[in-house]
């Protein structure tokens, strides 16, 4: 059964642009990337917004849906009151091209930032063997389908825009744990690195990237907070200072 | 103009377009701890009501100044001096650093006081008020590297709190074997900071979270894992062990002024 769904659409450019009250029908079922298609196709044969798999794997249709960084297509509209007007806007963080799309190509500058893996020396290809046990962290962080809602919340960056050049955001966050805690791994400066360039030091663990995430990656507590952790390994922990003192004396 | 209303962005005028009560949970938050600094700084300061039949305060064990109670000291060990500079001191403000560092510096508390207050941000997709933002690369922020240190003297706390629970099971005229209500608040207390202190992130990394092959330590992976397990009620811990010392203390204040009568129930 059809109802009427009142929807408030961004629309503009990098120029100008505001919100556009449209009426649109919407089914049971549907999700919030089912009604913009709608109004694309009756209304705003124009509108601007990018989209794919509409089965939440694909990461393209992230936008703000009542001032949320959510997935459209994993938006329901049942799960809003059948009164409430719902307002879709762009994700806030990255500068904006059309309508609905914005232009993620901050992240992909930051993605070439992190060092690779870094297998070892003597291990031919087709010979790296691993246990289940040694993977199955960095295994949470391969679900990440780079739907970039994480960066878009972040407020280091959604509020600092001088803070992108130094931070590399939480999705990189769990790229660079994932890397770090790989059995095979042997790349060593890492947590300095994350640290000291990729501005691990900025995040205050508000826990907002753990919030939107879709795929519900635990990023802050088993990716960025690990990796500070590590960090305070190599930099600030009291019993490991007084252990290399100790060494320093014995080579002395 | 920065953040969400960069030249770049989307032109939309306010700060958030959320619709739910996104300001609650900042402001309870803030509600709680700011009523539970006041109460702390008041019963930090004021140096009376902390002993009484051996129940003693949280927030003055271990209790190390020469102005303690007899009672309430370790093996009547008492190295820090009653005054300084002239000023006397209260044993709680000696040792409360400890315990403050550690929940200062808690990665679930610095997320709970980061947002309700200092609005940084006041909650997700809310833009912050702030114009600069460095987070914890400077000082006085990158203290917060220094949890690990107050973990260790978390840990040293949390024995002298089970002692004191443990002591709490003795009648008023010193003999074992009795039980009262104050022997309870003891005990829930200070088994709340256990599992505070085990849950802790620093914890779930200390006994097996830095290693890179888990398969080469299987009995630190089993240890990591049930800290893994405790890790995800963090938040719950950090809150009920607050509320289980102050609740103690409020409890010891009260039976030492005699407002409060504790109950023995054998």
């Amino acid at each position: 059964m059809a109802r009427k769904l009142n929807l408030r659409i961004w629309r503009g450019d990098a120029t100008d642009g505001g919100l556009k009250d449209v009426q649109v029908d919407v089914n049971e079922g549907e999700v919030v990337l089912d009604v913009i298609h709608r109004v694309q196709a009756t209304q705003m044969g124009d509108l601007a917004v990018r989209w794919n798999c509409k089965a939440g794997k694909c990461g393209s249709c992230s936008m703000e849906i009542n001032g949320k960084p959510r997935l459209a297509c994993m938006t329901q509209v049942a799960s809003f009151d059948e009164n409430e007007t719902i307002t879709v806007t762009p994700l806030r963080a990255f500068p904006v091209i059309k309508d609905l799309v914005t232009d993620v190509s901050f992240n992909y500058k930051k993605a070439m930032e992190i060092p690779a893996y870094e297998p070892p020396k003597d291990l031919a290809p087709g010979e790296a063997r691993m246990q289940q046990v040694d993977v199955e962290r960095s295994q949470e962080f391969r679900k990440c389908i780079e739907c970039f809602l994480c960066q878009d919340t972040c407020h280091v960056i959604r509020d600092h825009e001088e803070n992108k050049p130094s931070f590399a955001g939480p999705r990189f966050f769990i790229r660079i744990a994932e890397l770090d805690m790989h059995p095979l791994d042997m790349l060593k400066n890492r947590k300095r690195t994350a640290q000291e360039e990729h501005g691990l030091g900025m995040c205050n663990i508000t826990k907002c990237c753990t919030e939107v995430c879709p795929e519900h990656i635990k990023i802050t507590d088993n990716a960025i907070i690990p990796m500070k952790e590590r960090v305070v390994d190599i930099k600030y922990d009291p019993a490991r200072m007084f252990a290399g003192l100790l060494k320093r004396e014995k080579r002395n | 103009m920065s953040g969400v209303f960069s030249p770049t962005r989307a032109k939309i005028k306010e700060r958030t377009l959320r619709t739910d009560k996104w300001w609650l949970e900042p402001a309870i938050t803030f509600g709680v701890l700011f009523s539970f600094v006041i109460y702390a700084t008041f019963r930090a300061f004021e140096g009376a009501n902390y002993y009484k039949d051996h129940l003693i305060s949280p927030f003055y064990s271990p209790c190390l100044s020469e102005a303690c109670v007899p009672e309430a000291t370790i093996f009547g060990f008492t190295p820090v001096s009653a005054e300084i500079f002239n000023f006397a001191l209260s044993p709680a403000l000696i040792i409360l650093i400890f315990p403050l560092g550690f929940r200062m510096t808690c990665y679930y508390y610095r997320k709970a006081y980061y947002r309700s207050f200092w609005l940084s941000p006041p909650a997700c997709a809310v833009a912050e008020p702030h114009t600069k933002y460095t987070g914890e690369t400077r000082a006085p922020l990158i203290l917060q590297n220094a949890h690990r240190w107050f973990f260790y003297a978390g840990l040293v706390f949390n024995v002298f709190l089970t002692y004191d629970a443990i002591i709490s099971f003795k009648s008023v005229e010193g003999e074992w074997g009795h039980m009262s209500v104050g022997s309870l608040v003891l005990v829930v207390s200070s088994t709340l900071l256990w599992f505070y202190s085990l849950s802790c992130h620093t914890c779930r990394h200390t006994v097996g979270g830095r290693l890179k092959h888990f398969s080469k330590h299987p009995i630190r992976y089993k240890v990591w894992t049930w800290v893994s397990a405790l890790n995800h009620k963090h938040q719950q811990f950090a809150w009920y062990s607050l509320a289980g010392v102050a609740f103690a203390d409020i409890y010891v204040r009260q039976v030492a002024t005699g407002a409060w009568t504790n109950f023995y129930f054998f």
